[in-house]
């Protein structure tokens, strides 16, 4: 079977600084596959380029949606990208700070829903059922995340841990195939933590939707991944899965060092 | 709660004052019998005036420090009256009866001239709400709206003098020439956000002002257009006080059509992605919402409004010129947007009434209406950031699950 994401030879150069140099990467469908490596080796930056954030100075990013033709999606747009069905977070949470927690989701449920100006003016039969449709179905997927307690504050007041889960909840509206965490466990605590690792596992295992994200806690990479990508400097200096990349000297050279000698 | 330190702070501000303003406050040279007036009163009001306002205006801002860690602390959960009367039907029935008993009487209770200045208000209530969309929902900081407004007072004057249009087939045609405008500005600055988007936006609306000024031949110059007659009712003319009265209502139904549009917009899907754009541009567009289509549509319905608008505009004075559309006239309607509350249809409404009417009927204040204007935002955007009336999202209830 095709590869549902395949990165070919992507580099990316801002000015003279080559932050992504020639990355090739690949997706299974039903995988969950780990991009790590140390701060500023170009991981944020090689999501925004297969996102439509910015456009890639070379390379080819292919998708092959389940059930869809494979097709060559650089230089589309980002929302073209996500209604192509590949959904994101944020390194720092980016979620609509002066919107509730439903309409929050319910911006996720925008491309997937139709009605224009006329319409909504009009509230047209077709608009309202929409509408209401796209509501019931953004709390659903509050309930799912455990969100429904809080579907009428206003995100910016929600605890971190549960804005965390928001921006998760958010991309997962958008009906993707594929979604990219950039950094969730990041600023969470040993709980929150241990409660993403139950959720990522549920989204692949009961939506079975393929997750490829970007983490430096290496417990939580270690126990999650099917396979490891680790990048240096643009470059990607190993892959395999967890084991192999445990015992792989030039990742811990380059990377986890001070940590293999933590945990042992 | 007054501490020393504070009196300490105020008093050097005020020989800070004092010092500032001894020139032009204490010294008068009274050239024709060359002698120097030393007016040594002046100062000490300078002095008690400034140490008066800057302790006040300490005091405030401790209060609304004190208050915020209250709030924050969860000690008062109280929901600010302005909030209630907007959500609680017991209170919000009986005053908007009581708006609707008033906006039917008055023009049969007071003077044409009180009429007039009443339309001018609602016109820029409209205008407010107009640009409303622009920038309280997309957040895209417009500086250059009257543009639109012209586009839309030219166009009947134009229309009627060369071919002869009525007001009622103008009125679209206004509209229309609103979006199209609307459009054609916004794709240039598609790209742009923030102080370069205003920067452009108010060059724009300079543009449009100087080729009215400048183009004789076409818009007849700084003269202007005449005689623009006023709506008719199916034909028939009114007199001098009919048509105002005419005019008045005429506002008020708009003024109800536009408040009915733009509350469905807000709450919908179009209206969600404008918010979302304020709120977080890149995060918007990685959420599958087309940054242009979107960007676009809050600048055309922005500017239908403007348009039409317009049109009523001429057909109010019987005459228009490019001086009635300077950018004064945008940073007035930009001030009763951010005043009344960004987003809030209630607040924008009360921010009109209150910038427009106030000035009005505050004539002996008139050589200050700028000074007054400039304090009235800057203590605006130190005590109420968020306007007024800051906006309310909807709110879902989810029972029975
Ligand atoms: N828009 C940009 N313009 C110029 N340089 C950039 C830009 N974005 C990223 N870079 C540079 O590219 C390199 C890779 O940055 P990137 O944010 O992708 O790292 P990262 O692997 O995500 O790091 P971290 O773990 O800290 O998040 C850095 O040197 C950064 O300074
Ligand atoms: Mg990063």
């Amino acid at each position: 079977m095709e590869p549902i994401l395949e990165v070919e030879s992507l580099s990316m150069d801002f000015g003279g600084l080559r932050a992504l140099n020639r990355l090739d990467l690949k997706i299974n469908e039903g995988e969950i596959v780990a991009l790590i490596g140390p701060n500023g080796s170009g991981k944020t930056t090689f999501f925004n380029c297969i996102t439509g954030i910015y456009n890639p100075t070379e390379g080819n990013v292919l998708i092959s949606p389940p059930g869809k033709k494979r097709e060559r999606i650089n230089g589309l747009k980002p929302n073209q990208v996500t209604e192509k069905g590949m959904a994101r977070t944020f390194q720092n949470i980016r979620l609509f700070p002066n919107m509730t927690v439903l309409e929050n989701v319910m911006i996720g449920r925008h491309c997937r829903i139709s009605s224009g100006v006329i319409g909504s003016i009009l509230r047209s039969k077709a608009t309202v059922g929409e509408e209401k449709k796209a509501v019931e179905d953004s709390y659903g997927v509050l309930e799912k995340f455990g969100l429904s307690g809080y579907v009428n504050d206003f995100a910016k007041n929600l605890p971190y841990g549960a804005q965390r889960r928001l921006e998760i909840a958010r991309a997962m509206a958008t009906e993707p195939f594929l979604i990219l965490l950039d950094e969730p466990a990041a600023g969470m605590n040993p709980q929150e933590t241990k409660d993403l690792v139950q959720l990522i596992t549920r989204i692949r295992d009961i939506e079975g939707i393929s997750i490829l994200l970007i983490e430096h806690d290496m417990r939580l990479v270690m126990s999650l991944s099917d396979l490891i990508y680790v990048m240096d400097y643009g470059k990607k200096i190993a892959e395999g899965t967890p084991d192999e990349i445990r015992r792989n000297p030039v990742v811990i050279k380059a990377y986890l060092g001070e940590e293999a000698h933590a945990e042992t | 709660m007054i501490k020393l330190e504070e009196l300490k702070k105020s008093f050097l501000v005020s020989v800070w004052f004092m010092f500032l303003t001894f020139p032009i406050m204490v010294i008068r040279v009274n050239p024709i019998e060359k002698v120097v007036e030393w007016r040594w009163k002046n100062i000490l009001i300078v002095g008690a005036g400034s140490f008066f306002f800057s302790f006040l205006w300490r005091y405030l801002l401790l209060r609304r420090e004190t208050g915020r860690k209250k709030m924050e602390a969860g000690e008062i959960e109280k929901i600010p009256l302005s909030r209630r009367i907007l959500t609680e039907p017991k209170m919000y029935i009986p005053a908007l009866v009581c708006i609707a008993v008033f906006a039917s009487v008055f023009p049969f209770v007071f003077s044409i001239y009180q009429i007039n200045i009443m339309v001018t208000a609602i016109i820029y209530v409209v205008l407010g709400l107009g640009l409303n969309i622009v920038v309280g929902l997309a957040g895209l900081l417009d500086l250059g709206y009257v543009a639109f407004y012209a586009v839309g007072a030219y166009s009947y004057g134009l229309l009627n003098y060369h071919f002869n249009l009525g007001f009622w087939a103008v009125l679209p045609i206004g509209a229309l020439l609103g979006v199209v405008f609307g459009i054609l500005l916004g794709f240039p600055v598609l790209r742009l956000r923030g102080d370069y988007l205003a920067i452009v936006t108010l060059g724009f609306g300079e543009i449009i002002r100087l080729i009215l000024e400048n183009w004789n031949e076409f818009s007849f110059g700084p003269s202007g257009i005449a005689n623009i007659p006023r709506p008719s009712f199916f034909g028939h003319q009114f007199s001098l006080h009919a048509a105002t009265v005419y005019i008045y209502f005429l506002m008020i139904a708009l003024t109800l059509l536009t408040i009915f549009v733009v509350n469905r917009l807000q709450n919908s899907r179009i209206g969600r992605a404008w918010i979302a754009l304020r709120e977080d541009e890149v995060a918007c567009q990685a959420m599958g919402i087309d940054k242009t289509k979107t960007k676009l549509t809050a600048f055309a319905l922005g500017a239908t409004w403007a348009g039409m608008i317009g049109v009523i505009f001429a057909a109010k004075t019987t005459f228009i010129n490019p001086a009635s559309f300077t950018f004064l006239e945008s940073a007035m309607i930009l001030s009763i947007v951010v005043m009344g509350g960004m987003g809030s249809i209630i607040g924008v409404i009360i921010g009109a009434l209150v910038l427009i009417l106030l000035p009005e009927y505050l004539r002996a204040f008139s050589d200050y209406r700028m000074l007054l204007f400039g304090a009235i935002l800057v203590i605006m955007m130190v005590f109420r950031p968020q306007g007024l009336i800051s906006n309310v999202r909807r709110t879902y209830k989810f029972e029975g699950r």
